[in-house]
């Protein structure tokens, strides 16, 4: 697949794979292979909560680590979350969440923007998770961001895109990179995506949770392909009526 | 001296560092992947043995652990 940049680093493939939910680092790994993904993320945890090892296993499998911010529901705390994952992981990249509802886990846009802001000033490569808002989305590329990550629909819900036209939306308003983050059930979802013109996509849940794990990593890897794939081959129009692919011109009479 | 360590109430001697605290939780300076925080300021590695912790202050030990 043609590669995409982020934040000055040339990445080749075009799914990034979340660390949530896979029982162990082996599985995890096993992933990672078979998404052929080079981004996998990770969460900060009291080190009692958080077996070591993770690190290991994502770069044994050639693949380096996105820190998030995940579970901070004020700018304050993320910010300070990512100066600990930087210490800890030595990489200025974070994957931003400021979650604002813990229902939905949906983003609180406004703490979002705060914290956005405040580590580009300290020199982070910021990817933000947020709503599907295109408004929001050129706030955050306005404010540094190095790639806008809009939900399809509420993290580990597996609903898919719910708003495809606010992706769409959202690809205009946005020159960075865009990935579809959170929402991702199946194949089927993040070839929309890519086919809505999304740069990239991450998924977690839908392939930590699925009965075979590579088996889903694999699917969406080839889904991305084939969605980035059809998105430059241009689709046809949606039309109403029937258009026939096969012309009247010569058409043998036959009726008795 | 009390401090607030990953959550739980700890009794360190009068004095204590960050690299005490880390070693309560069994992280030693030099450890990959670890991260301390002394109430909400990121310690840098290097300077955990010189950091001497306050009564009550707040000390958080990190590492990766899977999700997003």
């Amino acid at each position: 697949m043609d590669q995409m940049t982020i934040g000055g680093r040339t990445l080749g493939s075009r799914l990034l794979l979340g660390s949530g939910g896979f029982a162990h680092p082996a599985a995890l790994s096993g992933a990672i292979h078979a998404a052929q993904a080079e981004v996998v993320t990770v969460a900060v945890r009291r080190v009692e909560h958080a077996p070591g090892g993770l690190l290991e296993a994502i770069e044994a499998a050639g693949a380096s680590v996105l820190p998030n911010t995940a579970g901070c529901f004020t700018a304050r705390e993320a910010v300070t979350t990512a100066h600990l994952a930087r210490e800890a992981f030595a990489t200025d990249w974070v994957k931003l969440e400021v979650i604002g509802d813990a229902r939905t886990l949906l983003p609180d846009a406004v703490e979002l923007l705060v914290a956005a802001e405040r580590l580009v000033a300290d020199g982070f490569t910021v990817l933000a998770y947020t709503t599907d808002d295109p408004v929001l989305g050129r706030r955050l590329e306005d404010a540094g961001c190095a790639a806008v990550m809009p939900l399809g629909s509420p993290i580990g819900s597996g609903l898919g895109i719910r708003n495809p036209h606010a992706i769409s939306l959202m690809r205009e308003a946005v020159s960075v990179p865009l990935i579809l983050d959170a929402g991702i059930g199946t194949a089927s979802d993040a070839a929309l995506a890519m086919e809505l013109g999304c740069d990239a996509v991450l998924a977690a849940t839908a392939v930590s949770r699925a009965a075979d794990p590579p088996a889903m990593a694999r699917a969406l890897h080839l889904a991305v392909e084939a969605g980035r794939t059809a998105r430059g081959a241009g689709r046809i129009p949606r039309l109403h009526h029937a258009q026939a692919s096969t012309g009247d011109e010569g058409r043998p009479e036959v009726s008795a | 001296m009390r401090v607030r360590l990953n959550g739980d109430w700890q009794t360190l001697p009068e004095g204590a560092t960050a690299a005490d605290a880390a070693a309560v939780v069994g992280v030693r300076p030099g450890d990959r992947g670890v991260a301390v925080a002394v109430d909400g300021a990121v310690v840098p590695a290097a300077g955990w043995g010189e950091v001497v912790l306050a009564e009550g202050c707040t000390v958080e030990v990190v590492r990766a652990a899977a999700g997003g």
